[in-house]
């Protein structure tokens, strides 16, 4: 029954995402505003951590798999992407960097003023 | 065969979780950081439905279930969020100001490198929304007029980099803050990267799926901004 009941928590939070993300005429996923909702839910003390701990844990740690699908599918945008090889991996690793130090450079010396 | 496969319930579940598993396998054998096995899994199926000459439409027919197990999963990441809670309130202004700062880089990043390599404004905007989760990507990939299944492909590459290299880049720019670290993968390389920082720690992990949220709805309105500009 347990495992029953989290899941079904879950999905539920999961479909009110979905009818937000129907109603609101932005780019925001389901899932976005179903984390929200979550941490509401949570914040609010409408929902306790146990109620949900062990499905939540579970499908966190099975996320990796989660993301093959999508990514096996970049074999159908191969011939796009082929063609412009170089130009397209240089800005996806030059950016990456410059986001990755900025984010982290800027959050650490923030944090780090205040003391 | 194809008949076969493209009936079956289990294969493309199957042919990932196998997939999954070898990667992991090797990575742990190996212990070589560009082994990593969600990469190495990737790579498997790939070569698997080369090799035997299966379409994608054939795999992804099964594996669709797995993908859509990710809003469900992605909803789970405000539990580890609501442990740092705490964090959340005491670092607030250091959050907001490295997601910011973060999402500003990218965008210009995009614009300035477009400009020097002489892209389409399609092939711009495709590019703008990289760093951010996929769904809310392709979104502003089209709603601004870029191709949706590059701009896919593109953060799926930006994310898998970004959860392989993020050990590496906290090194060499010496983030030592765990708040700072997640900040920094989350706003980066979104889920996938979150990945690599739920590893790293539970402050990491939570950080990282906050920045994923919100750096995605602050690019929503950075990139239509930056849009106009090139």
């Amino acid at each position: 029954m347990k495992y029953i009941r989290q899941f079904t928590i879950i999905l539920l939070i999961s479909f009110a995402g979905e009818l937000l993300h129907a109603l609101i005429p932005w780019p925001i996923p389901a899932s976005i505003y179903g984390l929200a909702i979550m941490l509401f839910c949570l914040i609010t003390k409408k929902l306790k951590v146990s109620a949900i701990k062990e499905t939540s844990s579970f499908l966190i740690e099975i996320m990796p798999v989660m993301f093959i699908p999508a990514a096996v599918g970049l074999m159908t945008s191969w011939n796009q992407i082929r063609q412009m090889i170089l130009p397209y991996t240089l800005i996806t690793l030059i950016s990456l960097i410059i986001v990755f130090a900025a984010a982290g450079r800027v959050t650490q010396a923030v944090a780090r003023k205040k003391g | 065969m194809t008949g076969f496969l493209s009936d079956s319930a289990f294969f493309g579940v199957t042919l990932s979780l196998l997939s999954y598993g070898l990667g992991l396998f090797i990575h742990k054998k190996t212990g070589i950081a560009v082994f990593h096995p969600l990469l190495l899994s990737i790579l498997f199926t790939i070569a698997v439905l080369a090799i035997g000459r299966i379409d994608y439409d054939i795999y992804y027919s099964g594996a669709k279930y797995l993908s859509w197990l990710l809003t469900p999963a992605t909803v789970c990441l405000a539990v580890p969020l609501y442990e740092k809670l705490e964090l959340l309130k005491s670092d607030w202004k250091a959050i907001t100001a490295g997601i910011v700062s973060g999402v500003f880089a990218s965008l210009l990043c995009v614009l300035l490198m477009s400009v020097f390599f002489g892209f389409t404004h399609a092939e711009y905007v495709t590019f703008l929304p990289k760093s951010i989760t996929t769904a809310i990507g392709i979104g502003v990939s089209e709603e601004l007029g870029g191709y949706a299944n590059l701009t896919a492909a593109i953060i799926i590459i930006t994310g898998v980099i970004g959860n392989v290299l993020a050990p590496f880049l906290c090194r060499v720019f010496r983030i030592t803050n765990p708040v700072a670290k997640g900040i920094a993968i989350g706003t980066s390389a979104h889920a996938v990267g979150t990945l690599k920082a739920i590893e790293m720690g539970e402050t990491e992990g939570a950080m990282s799926s906050l920045a994923i949220a919100v750096s995605g709805i602050i690019t929503v309105v950075g990139a239509s901004i930056f849009s106009q500009l090139y």
